[in-house]
């Protein structure tokens, strides 16, 4: 044994940051050029969101700061009125575009972020109960799922928007908007969490170190948690990036249907809607630039999601 | 010497039905698998008793049966004395510790996200108990070295990773150690160093060991008393020497003649007749009557019980 | 004497990765003869399946033969691509694999396969096809062949269906069938009706056999030479009774020390310490000598030597059975 432990004398441990750095993900991140440019623009769009009040020329919300005679200012060009100038223009109500964008920006992605969050949740203990309790508990699960798959996504989240708005008292119902919104897209979206779980699960499950820990009489939520969880986090990891384009866009859609954030807490959806009454009259920026961040935002994420399935896939490496 | 482990008529059915709206689409019948069939056997404290059969023996199901991972559905199991089918809760959990299992594949085996420290001290950190540098003494134990402990299973090799699942199965000081196969995955200069390994903690610690395995070589060098496996039905059991001087089970010897052997350069020999028949649909009998040179009239309808030819248990109603 | 079927001379595969460039085939030659079977034994990653799919030209990228070659009956056959590698496939060159599932379509009957396969290699009528796919079925010992034809592959056995598989290997008349692990995923008994299958079949037609395995049982009693492979590189290549019975290479002789045998009578195995190098970690001199008892300075410090530099039977400064003062 003194080869072997030789062997680890001269190997010194790197630190954290240059394995993570000389990881076989970090290699094929850094061999794609289509991930890093997406990368590199998430994480601008991220940034400015998360920095709007601060890097945003104006406060778009705060009805004080808004002159109506800036209304329909074209991008770069002074207003007639006030010689005011704004690089995207302005809308109909005199609020800057570059403005409104950077925080609807922040709402879109707060509702995309937290509805991934809650579908993860839900799917992935949904799917750890099914794949590894088996049985009527799976067939349950798995039935619910199959019945939901068969409406398309955005017409359950409009059901459960619609209850929601119904219990909700008026004089609360702006306020609750966005999480209301949260709520449907989150629940909407478990499905796929759940079923990818239920087969990672059933794979793990099978595998004698399930049967180790069995065997020294763990609990079977104790095994699910410490044991399985940690080895079905890869597909859900490019599930949750794939869903969190995709629930950007279902907030964006249930938005421009008017049934979203309200106009008074705009998100990119709300914009595209208020834009849109304007395309043919010819103030086209107003809808044109929030268009654009949207489609940027989503195809950037969906790109990265992608290259994330691949690279986490073994098979195809 | 006592019997560590006790089987009696222990009997083991699968349902491997179709789902049940196939079942009434279809008009097809429950199907159910019979793994293991009455069979009954004593493994003697301080032994190796090795279960040997072909794939669908029912070999590993025993050996789950044993560990509590599967549940038997007739019959008497019995470790130490106590009954783990019917006894009481708390003596089984009690006798649970002191029996652990080394598995086939060592790359299955070991949770790729823990270190190698949290795996070996699983056994012991489930049970609430103190595992401060136990990792590090067991591996040092098993040939490996205590720095290995903060690594992670993909950074040692098949026969390393071996080690690792002995010294987990070494971390809750038990008597009996299930080994599933637990070279068949392994080359044959690394097999070598695992089996001396068992051979050497067994003598150091006491240990009792169930050896299943499909290579009789491997089973030739490490039991003291042998039992073959075909369809679940334990056809012949006798102490190792006895067993390989004078197979009497005809399948028995089918097996010995048909493995490879390293003296046997360009052997001509007959091979074999048939394969294992469906175990969803065995044979009526004596399970082993359709490749059996021996079989009479007797063999296709009646079940052979067992009985004592000197040393040796055989079912077969013709072996001598 | 005529030409040899096979005739692989100095091959040497590569795969660039990220981490360098490894040699998972490291100057290997080796001849196989007509109705001569050739066992190519050595643990897991020694490199004898990577052999094997380099003479059939079933590399998977990035792996590539980088120099060598490979001749078939004298005929440079390694850089053939596409159309005409696919051609020489099937009809001059058959493989059997371990698992017999992925190699038969399962959504045809193997009786078309058969037929399919005869039908594009062989210049012959349907008709005729199809009574050639009876005989192969029954001559791999398939009982009632004419009735099975129609079968699709799960409906046989696992025994049966790597039967199939040798007609399928067979059944264009190939000058070479390389058989990478063919009984690996068969019981005790089946295993032995296939390895006397493959004999006989050997025989009688006169095909030359590459018999890759790690069981050196299944070598001693099929093969008529072996080579022995270690991280690479031909370790050891010989008659099979002489290989088996006074192995010259240190490695050759610690495998053989390490299989069970009760005939023997020990109490513990012999055992070769440590494990074989991974190809990114090879050290330098012989690959061996880590675990070799009779290393010397020499064996740390120069690369091993090739077979033919040596006696052409064992690849070692100072192979067993013969005195060290000599090669010194």
């Amino acid at each position: 044994m003194s080869d072997h432990q030789a062997e680890i004398e001269t190997r010194r441990t790197p630190g954290r940051l240059a394995r993570a750095w000389d990881s076989d993900l970090a290699y094929s991140f850094r061999h794609a050029p289509v991930a890093m440019v997406s990368a590199a623009v998430v994480l601008i769009l991220v940034l400015s969101a998360l920095l709007a009040p601060w890097i945003a020329p104006y406060d778009p919300f705060d009805p004080g700061s808004l002159n109506l005679m800036n209304g329909f200012t074209p991008p770069g060009q002074p207003n007639a009125f006030t010689q005011e100038t704004f690089v995207l223009g302005t809308d109909d109500q005199g609020r800057d575009v570059f403005s409104t964008i950077l925080f609807g920006m922040r709402i879109s992605l707060f509702v995309g972020f937290s509805a991934v969050l809650l579908a993860m949740v839900i799917g992935v203990v949904l799917g750890l109960l099914a794949g590894y309790l088996g049985g009527w508990v799976e067939s349950v699960i798995m039935r619910v799922a199959d019945i939901q798959l068969t409406f398309p996504a955005i017409l359950v989240a409009m059901l459960i928007f619609g209850i929601a708005k119904g219990i909700t008292p008026p004089a609360y119902r702006d306020q609750m908007a966005i999480w209301v919104l949260i709520l449907a897209i989150g629940l909407s979206d478990w499905v796929q969490f759940a079923r990818v779980v239920r087969g990672a699960t059933l794979v793990e499950k099978s595998r004698d170190y399930v049967q180790a820990a069995r065997l020294v009489g763990r609990r079977p939520f104790s095994i699910m948690i410490r044991h399985i969880l940690p080895n079905v986090l890869n597909p859900v990891l490019v599930i949750a990036t794939i869903s969190l384009a995709l629930a950007i866009i279902a907030e964006a859609t249930l938005s421009f249907l008017g049934v979203g954030a309200p106009p008074t807490k705009p998100s990119l959806g709300t914009l595209i809607r208020i834009g849109q009454g304007f395309m043919f009259s010819g103030e086209w920026w107003i809808l044109l630039f929030p268009a654009l961040t949207l489609l940027a935002l989503a195809l950037s994420i969906n790109l990265l999601g992608d290259w994330l399935r691949d690279a986490l896939n073994p098979r195809l490496r | 010497m006592s019997a560590l482990i006790r089987l009696e008529h222990l009997t083991r059915d699968f349902d491997v039905s179709k789902p049940w709206l196939n079942r009434v689409i279809e008009r097809l019948p429950k199907a159910t698998l019979r793994a293991v069939a009455d069979v009954s056997l004593e493994v003697e404290e301080n032994s190796v008793y090795a279960l040997v059969g072909e794939s669908g023996s029912g070999k590993s199901t025993i050996g789950r049966i044993i560990a509590g991972l599967v549940p038997a559905s007739d019959g008497v199991v019995e470790i130490d004395g106590v009954d783990i089918v019917s006894g009481d809760a708390a003596r089984i959990a009690e006798v649970r510790r002191e029996l652990q299992m080394i598995f086939q594949d060592p790359y299955a085996s070991l949770n790729p996200r823990w270190k190698v420290r949290d795996i070996i001290a699983e056994p012991v950190a489930v049970r609430g108990g103190d595992v401060s540098g136990l990792a590090e003494r067991l591996l040092e134990q098993v040939g490996l070295s205590a720095a290995d402990a903060g690594k992670f299973p993909h950074e040692f090799s098949g026969g390393q990773r071996q080690r690792i699942c002995i010294a987990r199965a070494l971390a809750s000081n038990p008597k009996i150690i299930i080994c599933d196969e637990p070279t068949s995955a392994l080359d044959v200069s690394v097999q070598s160093q695992v089996l001396n390994l068992m051979s050497d903690l067994r003598e150091e610690m006491g240990l009792t060991y169930l050896f299943i395995s499909h290579d009789l070589t491997v089973v030739q060098h490490m039991a003291d008393r042998i039992g073959v496996l075909y369809l679940g039905a334990l056809v012949e059991e006798a102490p190792r020497d006895r067993l390989f001087a004078a197979p009497k089970h005809p399948y028995t010897q089918m097996l010995f003649d048909a493995a490879p052997r390293m003296d046997a350069f360009g052997r001509e020999v007959d091979p074999p007749k048939g394969e294992i028949p469906d175990a969803i649909n065995p044979p009526p009998g004596c399970p082993y009557h359709p490749r059996c040179p021996l079989a009479t009239e007797r063999c296709r309808s009646e079940v052979p019980q067992p009985r004592m030819i000197g040393e040796t248990r055989v079912r077969c109603h013709h072996a001598e | 004497m005529s030409d040899p079927v096979l005739s692989v001379r100095d091959l040497v595969v590569e795969i660039p990765t990220r981490r360098g460039v490894l040699r998972p085939v490291d100057g290997v030659s080796y001849d196989i003869a007509a109705g001569e079977i050739l066992g190519v034994v050595g643990e897991s990653g020694a490199g004898k399946s990577m052999t094997g799919n380099a003479v059939i030209g079933l590399l998977d990228r990035p792996a590539r033969i980088t120099s060598g070659e490979i001749l078939l009956t004298g005929q440079p056959i390694h850089r053939l691509q596409g159309e005409a590698l696919r051609r020489l496939r099937g009809r001059r060159m058959g493989m059997i694999f371990q698992d017999p599932l992925t190699s038969l379509n399962p959504l045809l009957t193997v009786g078309d396969q058969l037929t399919e396969t005869i039908l594009e290699h062989l210049d012959v009528s349907p008709a005729e096809a199809r009574e050639r796919a009876v005989a192969a079925l029954d001559e791999v010992g398939i009982p009632a062949a004419r009735q099975r034809i129609g079968s699709y592959p799960h409906e046989f056995s696992g025994g049966m269906r790597q039967r199939v598989v040798i007609a399928l290997a067979l059944c264009a008349e190939p000058e070479l069938v390389i058989a990478d692990e063919p009984t690996t995923a068969l019981d005790v008994s089946v295993q032995a009706q296939i390895v006397a299958l493959l004999k006989r079949l050997c025989r009688e037609r006169g095909v030359a056999v590459m018999l890759v395995t790690h069981d050196m049982g299944v070598i001693a009693e099929a093969a008529d030479r072996v080579a022995v492979m270690y991280a690479g590189r031909l370790a050891e290549l010989g008659p099979v009774r002489d290989v088996v019975t006074a192995a010259r290479h240190p490695y050759t002789a610690g495998l053989m020390a390490s299989t069970p045998d009760a005939s023997r009578g020990q109490r513990r195995l012999r055992q070769i310490p440590g494990a074989m190098p991974r190809l990114d970690a090879l050290p330098v001199g012989c690959a061996f000598h880590p675990r070799c008892d009779r290393a010397e300075p020499r064996c740390r410090q120069t690369p091993g030597p090739t077979l033919s530099a040596c006696d052409g039977r064992a690849a070692c400064w100072f192979p067993l059975g013969q005195p060290k003062e000599v090669l010194a």
